[in-house]
């Protein structure tokens, strides 16, 4: 990555483990990536590979059975890992990292009007008065593009398209430093979704905000990205600028799942990678994808290094060592 | 059911006759106020014609809400024409009631869009796959293990003894499907309806359940009817597309004619909104229609997209309902700006 950009969440070793009644589930191992001011980095991976789990470990948002939490979570140059749970709850939670989280649109509460909805984490994270709450949302909603009219309605009154857009304007009410949108345009339909990310490139450009975009849908997530990282049985194999992954990524992980994305626009027979991704109670040792990689070698059975290629891009891969 | 015994009539006897015929098909919903008065009717497909023979595919993409699901449940026989009808072999559905209907419905095969959701949880796969056979009279044991067995080798759930007694949570996303597929071609079906079969999976599951799909509709000479709403997957299944909006189909063509040459300026911003990976898309706008479908009980006169349409000539699109026009060798467009490059198509 650009040395000259300013890097607002840096996150290093971060590690979730779940404690199941079959062993400890190792959700997010070992976990790095930086995000820089204003830009949008998009985690791919396929399902169960802790792209959500990872979304929570930033958040702090643990179920009960999380079991081992560590590594640094840099917000500009605070570590929220060294915050207790009430200093995290006041100050970073909503306030300066909020995260839609899956289905967000479903989880309106039907009783309360959209309005009120979206002023509440104005007033309760901020200490807004009702009436600067109400007036932070309206701004809000205008971004996001729901008509003002709105404000009065309920939830079931809405498009799925535009309550999306509420729980997004939710998110970005109190103008925090990061958003984590957690596969924000899955259950939406093209044309909606080709506008709920036309908004999002908007945001971008109006709004000091970064973004981090957790998906399976590879199109889709080119539509943000200004960088990519791949997830991968709890580890992210593969980071780099997006310009550069999309046309030639570098872990043969990264490649299998470019390739197994059908194409619209280009003839190419979409491949499809053969067995299934390890479970994470007992991951193998060594590279995790080595059982299912067509490029596997002896040193494959060790743990590959997390290497730089070029400047900006860094894989975890042997064949780049 | 033209004959008593409930034989399928075979292809030979359809004479290229094609397999499926829905002529003017209408389903409409009616609307209660307090749970009796009448308040009008939900128009969720309102004439819709097309012809499937055997051994074709044919796609059907349209957004939520444009009746596509209404078209498929009237297909399998789960709800009943307001007018128009289903011919299926030389079935007539509206005629169809009682045993004959149930007859019908095990004729064709449904592949549900959530595997998960479509699996009962307290069923091991053995009595998935059975179930079928013994509501349907296959009463002889021995024959139904061989179908189980033949069908799980078929969708490459191997080992079978493995796979029998396990129950669909200890399955992946991808097995799960499988199994859906194996207890839709259990009964033999001439036609299987496809609903988003592949849109809960993963990318990487997602190529290999449409090609097992389509090795199936081609050992087995099956017609297909796939629903999506995601125009990339197409390219690798069908021989036919057609795109429906607010409750009528809006362009019928051949696949490779749709996706390169697409007419209506519906399919147009559909294409459009369509994303392949490429870190330029970040860089740009997609162009999207304004607006937001139509409500089905008071859709707009004239063409139903008049409203969100950038080319809409005033006077004409708002008044009246464009037929389909003809631009070419099976494809066709129910557009007025197509009005004078075709002759008049039925």
């Amino acid at each position: 990555m650009d040395r000259s950009k300013e890097i607002v969440l840096k996150v290093r070793d971060l590690r979730l483990y779940f404690n199941t009644r079959g062993g400890v589930v190792q959700a997010v191992d070992g976990v790095d990536f930086d995000l820089p001011k204003n830009e949008a980095t998009v985690i791919i991976g396929e399902s169960g590979c802790g792209k959500s789990s990872l979304a929570k470990a930033i958040l702090r948002l643990l179920p009960r059975n999380a079991g081992r939490y560590d590594g640094e979570i840099w917000l500009h140059d605070l570590n929220t890992m060294s915050l207790d749970e009430e200093t995290f709850r006041k100050t970073i939670r909503w306030k300066r990292i909020s995260m839609v989280p899956q289905a967000a649109m479903n989880a309106l509460n039907p009783v309360i009007k959209i309005g009120d909805q979206v002023a509440e984490p104005a007033m309760v994270h901020m200490d807004m008065s009702r009436d600067e709450a109400t007036r932070s949302a309206v701004r809000m909603m205008q971004h996001v593009g729901v008509p003002i009219d709105f404000l009065h309605r309920y939830a079931f009154e809405l498009s799925g398209g535009m309550r999306q857009r509420t729980a997004l304007a939710m998110s970005l009410v109190t103008l925090p430093d990061v958003v984590i949108l957690d596969e924000p345009t899955s259950a939406l339909d093209v044309l909606t979704q080709a506008s709920i990310m036309n908004m999002l490139k908007r945001m971008k450009h109006e709004l000091e905000t970064s973004f981090i975009l957790i998906t399976h849908d590879i199109a889709t997530s080119s539509e943000l990205a200004d960088n990519v990282a791949v997830m991968y049985a709890g580890q992210i194999v593969e980071v780099g600028d997006a310009r550069r992954f999309f046309p030639k990524p570098l872990h043969p992980y990264s490649h299998a799942l470019m390739a197994s994305v059908p194409r619209l626009r280009e003839t190419v027979e979409p491949e499809f990678i053969t067995g299934q991704p390890p479970s994470l109670l007992n991951p193998p040792t060594g590279c995790r994808f080595k059982d299912r990689c067509p490029q596997r070698f002896a040193k494959c059975d060790e743990d590959p290094p997390t290497v730089l290629y070029d400047v900006d891009r860094k894989v975890k891969c042997w064949l780049y060592v | 059911m033209s004959n008593k015994n409930g034989e399928m009539s075979t292809v030979t006897e359809l004479n290229g006759q094609p397999l499926l015929q829905i002529k003017d098909l209408h389903v409409w919903y009616e609307l209660k106020r307090f749970g009796f008065g009448h308040a009008g009717y939900v128009r969720a497909v309102d004439g819709v014609s097309f012809d499937l023979k055997q051994g074709e595919a044919i796609a059907c993409v349209g957004e939520s809400g444009c009746g596509k699901s209404s078209l498929m449940k009237t297909i399998l026989g789960l709800n009943r024409p307001t007018k128009g009808d289903v011919i299926f072999d030389t079935t007539a559905l509206s005629q169809t009631k009682g045993e004959d209907l149930r007859m019908y419905r095990a004729k064709i095969g449904y592949v549900q869009q959530d595997p998960f959701g479509a699996l009962p949880p307290f069923m091991s796969v053995e009595r998935i796959l059975e179930e079928p056979m013994i509501i349907n009279g296959i009463t002889d044991k021995q024959e139904r293990r061989r179908r189980i067995e033949k069908i799980l080798e078929e969708v490459k759930l191997t080992p079978v003894a493995e796979v029998l007694p396990k129950f669909p949570h200890m399955l992946s996303g991808g097995q799960q499907q499988r199994v859906v597929i194996a207890r839709a071609m259990i009964m033999e079906p001439r036609l299987l309806v496809a609903d988003e079969p592949v849109s809960m999976l993963d990318a990487s599951v997602r190529v290999e359940i449409l090609r097992l799909l389509r090795k199936l509709q081609e050992s087995h000479n099956l017609a297909v009817i796939y629903i999506t709403h995601d125009l990339s997957t197409v390219r690798y299944f069908s021989e036919y597309i057609f795109v429906m909006y607010a409750g009528e189909i809006i362009e019928f063509a051949r696949m490779e004619d749709l996706l390169n040459d697409p007419k209506h300026p519906y399919t147009l911003a559909l294409l459009d909104a369509s994303s392949d990976p490429n870190a330029d898309n970040a860089l740009v706008m997609r162009e999207v229609p304004k607006g937001e479908p139509p409500s089905l009980v008071n859709p707009p006169t004239g063409c139903r997209f008049n409203p969100r349409c950038a080319q809409m000539i005033p006077g004409v699109c708002d008044v009246n309902e464009p037929p389909p026009f003809s631009v070419s060798n099976e494809h066709r467009v129910a557009c007025w700006l197509f009005e004078n490059h075709a002759d008049h198509a039925d």
